[in-house]
């Protein structure tokens, strides 16, 4: 109990100070999975608003697979892309194990399906409303598409949040390819993992309450944004 | 573009018959009325003319088949989530017309459908009349040669009912041939030219409204016309 009370004191105290270290981690935790959001996002949405629009052979099959993916485990991924990253592996000339780079990679593949399918849902909901519309306008397939993806733009920053909190979360995966290397590839999770696991609490504590900052935030954020949709205020 | 031609057509859905068989010609002229009971296939027609419901046997030819002059106006009104102005500008923009261009016709309609107010609202506040008059406008502002319009005043009251249909007249009096369904008879008899009447998928009869307002000549014309008056 004396050491929990002693850890929250000091972690408002490194959170207050701004010290270094948890800047630093917390920092790259917010480069990584921002970046890993924004490329993700970039495939995800179009692809999400190419399947509400386009009708072909596959498309339940892809949308099946889609949603699968979503419940693919974070550890598995790590490993699949350890393997392929490391130096024996088929990228391994790339150099990108324990990089930034190598934790942006598996956490694209873990969040793409999610935004995906988020986007895919909204997509749908919206092409129900526009279809006779764009239809009756002799709109090209590719008009639809960014029509749909504009005017839908609230609910897919809202897919693109579910991602990032999921990402910014995340632990298995990218302590797996990142390696946890101090100055390097440390950030929240893995920081708050190796500091329990040290006994370090107090920098423990701090890094949590940071992470649960950034995860309120985002889901207030989501939050704020399903209301102003509903009011269509921009 | 005239005529539209309609040989043999029929539509199926399912395996049933929605519409058709049916032979119909369009050719200048009109405001037309499409008239008959709910499920007779009103929509469905003004679709296939339109072009843009699938076909399962016969032809739907326009003369000139040029898909950009048409415009159409949904039963119930599609609204895109933007502003009422963004609506408006969005068939202008598709088509790429000059920024100014746009916002000239932009400013010309929203008075024109007194929304004037509430140009930089989001459409999807607007009250259904508001909508229902802002999917007219949104039509009309391409200059379309033909305009369907599917029941649009079905939800309005009198004072939005009267407004859209001065509007039609007056388009109508511009030269845009205008194709309307519409289940209000008071309605159809204040803007008809020439009447279609659908019964059961078919085309029960057909010709110019003095003649089939008073002097229907199939029973079900008859029938359909005294209970919309008994109602
Ligand atoms: N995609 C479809 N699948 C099955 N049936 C359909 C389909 N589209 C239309 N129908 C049927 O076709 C018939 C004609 O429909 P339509 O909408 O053209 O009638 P309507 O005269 O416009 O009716 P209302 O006055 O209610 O608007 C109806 O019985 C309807 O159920
Ligand atoms: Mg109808």
């Amino acid at each position: 109990m004396n050491d929990i009370s002693h850890g929250l004191f000091a972690a408002l105290r490194l959170i207050v100070t701004f010290d270094a270290e948890l800047w630093e981690i917390s920092l790259r935790s917010l480069q990584v999975s921002l970046t890993a959001v924004i490329i993700a996002s970039a495939v995800a949405m179009p692809f999400g608003a190419f399947l509400a629009v386009q009708r072909f052979k596959y498309r339940r099959l892809v949308i099946s697979i889609m949603n699968a993916l979503m419940g693919l485990p974070p550890v598995v991924v790590g490993l699949i892309f350890y393997i392929l990253l490391s130096r024996s592996g088929p990228f391994g000339v790339f150099g990108l194990l324990f990089t930034p780079w190598a934790m942006i990679i598996v956490q694209i593949v873990i969040i793409t399906p999610i935004i995906a399918s988020i986007s895919h849902q909204a997509m749908r909901e919206l092409w129900a409303e526009y279809h006779d519309l764009l239809i009756s306008l002799n709109t090209s397939k590719w008009r639809r598409i960014k029509t749909l993806i504009w005017d839908g733009r609230r609910n897919l920053l809202t897919a693109g949040l579910a991602g990032f909190g999921r990402a910014i979360g995340e632990v298995g995966a990218i302590m797996i390819v990142g390696g946890n290397i101090e100055h390097a590839t440390r950030v929240l999770t893995t920081a708050i993992a190796l500091e329990t696991g040290k006994g370090d609490f107090a920098l423990a504590l701090g890094l949590g309450f940071v992470l649960i900052g950034l995860a309120l935030f985002v889901n207030i954020l989501i939050h704020w944004l399903s209301r102003t949709e509903r009011e269509g205020r921009w | 573009m005239f005529p539209l031609a309609l040989s043999n057509l029929s539509v199926r859905r399912r395996g049933k018959i929605v519409l058709g068989p049916i032979d119909l010609v369009i050719d200048q002229g009109g405001p037309t009325m499409v008239i008959g009971p709910n499920g007779s296939g009103k929509t469905t027609l003004l679709r296939v003319m339109h072009g843009i419901e699938r076909i399962s046997e016969g032809t739907a030819e326009w003369a000139q088949p040029d898909h950009a002059n048409h415009a159409y106006v949904f039963q119930s009104p599609v609204v895109l989530r933007r502003t009422v102005s963004e609506n408006l500008s969005y068939p202008l923009y598709l088509i790429k017309r000059p920024k100014p261009e746009i916002n000239t016709a932009v400013e010309y309609w929203i008075e024109r459908i007194g929304l004037g107010k509430v140009a930089n609202r989001s459409a999807m506040r607007l009250s259904g009349g508001e909508r229902q008059k802002l999917a007219i406008a949104r039509a009309l502002i391409r200059d379309p040669e033909v305009l369907f319009l599917d029941e649009p005043c079905s939800n309005l009251d009198g004072q939005s009912t009267r407004e859209i249909e001065t509007l039609l007249l007056e388009t109508a009096a511009a030269g845009t041939r205008i194709i309307m369904a519409t289940h209000d008879m008071g309605q159809a008899r204040r803007l008809a030219a020439d009447v279609i009447f659908m019964k059961s998928g078919r085309i029960a009869e057909t010709g110019l409204a003095p003649n089939v307002f008073d002097a229907p000549k199939t029973s079900e014309l008859k029938a359909f016309l005294k209970g919309d008056i008994l109602e």
